[in-house]
């Protein structure tokens, strides 16, 4: 009940060594600020394992508590479309405060992007599908919250500070080590 | 952890408040598939919270014609804030006079804690329950064992 039900694929958004050793994969909200808290701790574990991880950021936006949650979400497919998605990542969690739609067509205009081009994106719904299926393929795998995290396909239980989350991605390589592969 | 009804039970009929002035019955819902959540408590973490995550996995569950009611020993009013905070769009029941007496129908109920599980049913059209699982309690259990089971009832 807990295994990534969709395996990480092209469509997905990854950081790092596609042939690394261990894949963390992020179910997360950009406003949401338990996600927020999880975002500098996910940069320290990516710059500590380094080539050996291969990170992926799945949406998963609870529109109900977080109004610009879908948004936000649809905002980075949309940089990502054209480019720039981890710069958008990065400029969401870090401003999660400022959320408004000035501020997200401010964002898109610094990374040099189109703020008409995303008026319309958001408008015609373009990238709407793309969050949908990510949050549904989550729902089928156990994500029961926001930020939840796979780490080589199993849902990792418990706190994501550094400690935590870092032993248990040591762990995950150390199987793959086991493995053999 | 309790031993819940299992899958092949009768689910057992209830009446309660899920407004001050308005009560919920079980049996109203016959012919659609219910989905009954116990959860131990209202205004547990926001982003980690299962009401939420189900209000949000709501229209799938609606594509199986699926009722959720969430179901705690929370009183009416307390339900009523909570629902209005996160935006909820599925009632509450509130297994709060005589105190469990529901949860305990359904082996669900925490003596020592004086609060219902974390218990998860799925009730067929016919008011039989036709999956169960009990989560241990600090465990948000997610929403992909009712997806499957909504899946599995049969068409």
């Amino acid at each position: 009940m807990t295994t990534l039900s969709i395996a990480v694929s092209a469509k997905d958004h990854m950081q790092g060594d596609h042939s690394a050793e261990c894949t963390l994969v992020e179910y997360g909200d950009y406003q949401c600020p338990s996600c927020g808290r999880a975002y500098p701790i996910v940069k320290r574990v990516q710059k500590h394992f380094g080539k050996r991880l291969l990170f992926v950021f799945r949406n998963f936006p609870l529109s109900q508590l977080h109004p610009w949650a879908e948004t936000a979400a649809e905002t980075a497919e949309f940089a990502g479309a054209n480019g720039k998605y981890w710069e958008m990542h990065d400029a969401l969690f870090e401003n999660q405060e400022r959320f408004s739609e000035t501020f997200f067509s401010e964002l898109v205009g610094e990374l040099g992007l189109s703020a008409s081009g995303l008026e319309t994106a958001l408008e015609r719904e373009t990238y709407r599908a793309h969050v949908k299926a990510d949050f549904s393929g989550g729902v089928r795998s156990g994500v029961n919250g926001t930020p939840t995290f796979f780490i080589n396909g199993q849902r990792h239980n418990g706190p994501y500070d550094f400690e935590f989350l870092s032993q248990a991605i040591e762990r995950g390589l150390g199987a793959h080590v086991l493995n053999g592969e | 952890m309790a031993n819940i009804l299992p899958a092949g039970t009768a689910a057992p009929d209830f009446s309660l408040h899920v407004t001050p002035d308005q009560k919920l019955s079980l049996s109203e819902l016959r012919g659609k598939p219910v989905i009954l959540a116990f959860y131990p408590a209202d205004w547990s973490p926001v982003c980690g919270d299962q009401m939420a995550l189900y209000n949000e996995v709501l229209p799938e569950f609606h594509k199986y014609g699926a009722e959720l009611i969430g179901v705690s020993v929370d009183g009416v009013w307390c339900h009523a804030a909570f629902a209005k905070d996160r935006h909820l769009h599925f009632p509450l029941a509130a297994d709060f006079e005589p105190k469990g007496q529901v949860a305990k129908a359904y082996g669900a109920y925490r003596e020592e804690d004086g609060v219902t599980e974390r218990a998860l049913f799925v009730i067929d059209r016919n008011g039989t329950i036709a999956w169960s699982y009990c989560s241990p309690i600090a465990v948000n259990p997610g929403a992909d064992g009712i997806l499957e089971a909504l899946e599995n009832l049969p068409k």
